[in-house]
């Protein structure tokens, strides 16, 4: 099965960190990288930098920021083939904001066309 | 219940779990199955029932299944069933008939799944409720527990939850889950709904079968057996009698010796967990006179194990049967429990013991605010009740 993940980073991008455990983090993500089926997206900048576009009777409307709460705005996706739904649990598991305060949302991707 | 409705009772989760595991879909595999049961009753009681009524369930059903998805290939394509298997015109023998009961507890189970959801597919799935029986059960209206069930039923198919039992590295976490759920029934049940108890305990049986070496589900079972056999006791005149004030000639002997058995096997099997303890402690419960400094130290262990308050409250109302109400009531004024009825009820007791009535009749009022049930608060009263006229008017503050 194909899933999206969604990745939330919680404060584990703002909460500064020792260069050890820095390094850490990013030896984790390396070994998730290396993961068969695994696809990582492009990396997100901040959501502070986000700007967020509706359209309201023909009108486009421009505002600062994401769509939702800066601390719940989206830090990353990836693409994940897996067998079912409990290997991609373990997988999300090991990206390393699951364990920074942040969350990983396993989403099935679907076919609307 | 007939001969025949039992049969059906036990035969349906088996029957329906072997259809799930065949064709891969909730749907397809229920609507299969509800056919052969309605075969069943009609042709059993004219013709006989067959000597493997089982076996012939599942033929039937998946024959049924079978010549369905030929009718409509584009199910088949919703299945995963990509190559039709032939049809087996003869009935299986009872060997061949895959037990994937535990397969579809698990599934049911998921941690994917809210708990609702879980609770409501596994009383639908493995204990053949209606939908509608469900619904009653919990206080909900029907179309709603009917939506549960579809949208949890979408959700295991288009988020790929598995239809296994889960390898050894998750089994642990998985377990607890379905005891969980088990749990859950049993007390819904036990709070009066008594066929829901016959449910849980029906669940725990099979599970002990299905899992003879896990020492926490012989705890369960033993748990809610040891519970169960004080269900008489447990009301006079629909009102609810607490557990010093029971009748014993009204416990159910047999089920206490059935308890204490599936105890005895958990024990053997060195389980010592959240389930065993409290089986223990129930087991310790049906004696008489009670041992109640053991019955402390095994709430002792057992709040260890879970770092629950509520756990604590009963080791506290153990201790104060042991040592005394001063003794208890001081693990009770360092529980944060502040709107937790039973908190204040048990302080309202323990105050009263120490000869502290006009307190105890603040914590019993105060218990009177929080409580829910009819038959909990009713005793409350009469608690209430009791204390005012013992004590009198002219009761001096401490």
């Amino acid at each position: 099965m194909q899933y999206v993940l969604l990745i939330y980073h919680g404060t584990s991008l703002t909460i500064p960190r020792p260069e050890d455990e820095q390094k850490r983090i990013y030896a984790e993500w390396a070994e998730v990288n290396k993961t068969p089926g695994f696809t990582g997206g492009l990396p997100l900048g901040l959501p502070e930098n986000a700007t967020t576009v509706r359209v309201q009777d023909g009108k486009t409307l421009t505002t600062d920021g994401p769509f939702v709460e800066i601390k719940e705005a989206i830090g990353g996706y990836a693409v994940l083939e897996a067998d079912d739904l409990d290997a991609a649990i373990e997988l999300a598991a090991r990206i390393p904001p699951a364990r920074l305060g942040g969350a990983i949302e396993i989403r099935p991707s679907e076919t609307y066309w | 219940m007939t001969t025949l409705e039992q049969v059906f009772r036990d035969q349906w989760g088996r029957v329906l779990a072997a259809l799930i595991g065949f064709l891969g879909d909730f749907d397809l595999a229920e609507e299969a199955t509800q056919e052969a049961f309605a075969i069943a009753a009609e042709r059993w009681p004219r013709d006989g029932a067959p000597a493997n009524p089982g076996a012939w369930l599942v033929t039937t059903a998946r024959n049924r299944a079978i010549n369905r998805i030929r009718r409509d290939r584009t199910l088949a394509a919703k299945t995963h069933l990509l190559q039709v298997p032939q049809a087996a015109e003869d009935t299986m023998d009872a060997t061949r008939v895959p037990d994937e009961r535990l397969e579809l507890i698990f599934t049911c189970c998921h941690p994917a799944l809210a708990l609702d959801a879980q609770v409501a597919l596994t009383l639908r799935t493995l204990g053949g409720l209606s939908t509608g029986e469900i619904a009653r059960a919990f206080l909900v209206p029907e179309p709603t527990m009917a939506q549960r069930l579809v949208r949890a039923k979408r959700k295991i198919k288009t988020a790929g939850i598995p239809f296994r039992v889960p390898p050894e590295h998750l089994l642990p976490d998985r377990l607890d889950g379905v005891l969980a759920v088990v749990y859950l029934i049993f007390n819904q049940g036990y709070s009066g709904r008594g066929d829901l108890a016959a449910e849980a305990l029906w669940l725990g049986r099979a599970l002990a079968e299905l899992l003879p070496d896990e020492p926490e589900v012989h705890g369960l079972l033993a748990l809610m057996l040891l519970l169960d056999a004080r269900r008489q006791a447990r009301f006079r005149g629909g009102e609810l009698v607490l557990l010093a004030d029971q009748d014993r000639s009204l416990l159910d002997t047999a089920e206490i010796a059935q308890g204490r058995e599936a105890l005895d096997r958990a024990l053997a099997l060195l389980g010592r967990g959240p389930y065993v303890v409290q089986a223990a402690i129930a087991s310790l419960h049906a004696d008489q006179p009670r041992d109640w400094p053991q019955i402390a130290a095994l709430y002792d262990e057992l709040s260890r194990l879970t770092g629950s308050p509520v756990v604590e409250l009963n080791r506290a109302i153990a201790v104060a049967e042991a040592q005394g109400p001063q003794a208890g009531l001081e693990i009770v004024d360092r529980l944060p429990l502040e709107n937790y009825h039973y908190l204040h009820a048990t302080r309202g007791e323990l105050l009263r013991r120490l000869g502290r009535t006009l307190e105890a009749r603040e914590a019993y009022r105060r218990a009177l605010t929080l409580v829910h049930d009819h038959a909990e608060r009713r005793l409350l009263q009469r608690r209430l009740a009791e204390l005012d006229s013992a004590a009198g008017p002219g009761t001096r503050p401490r």
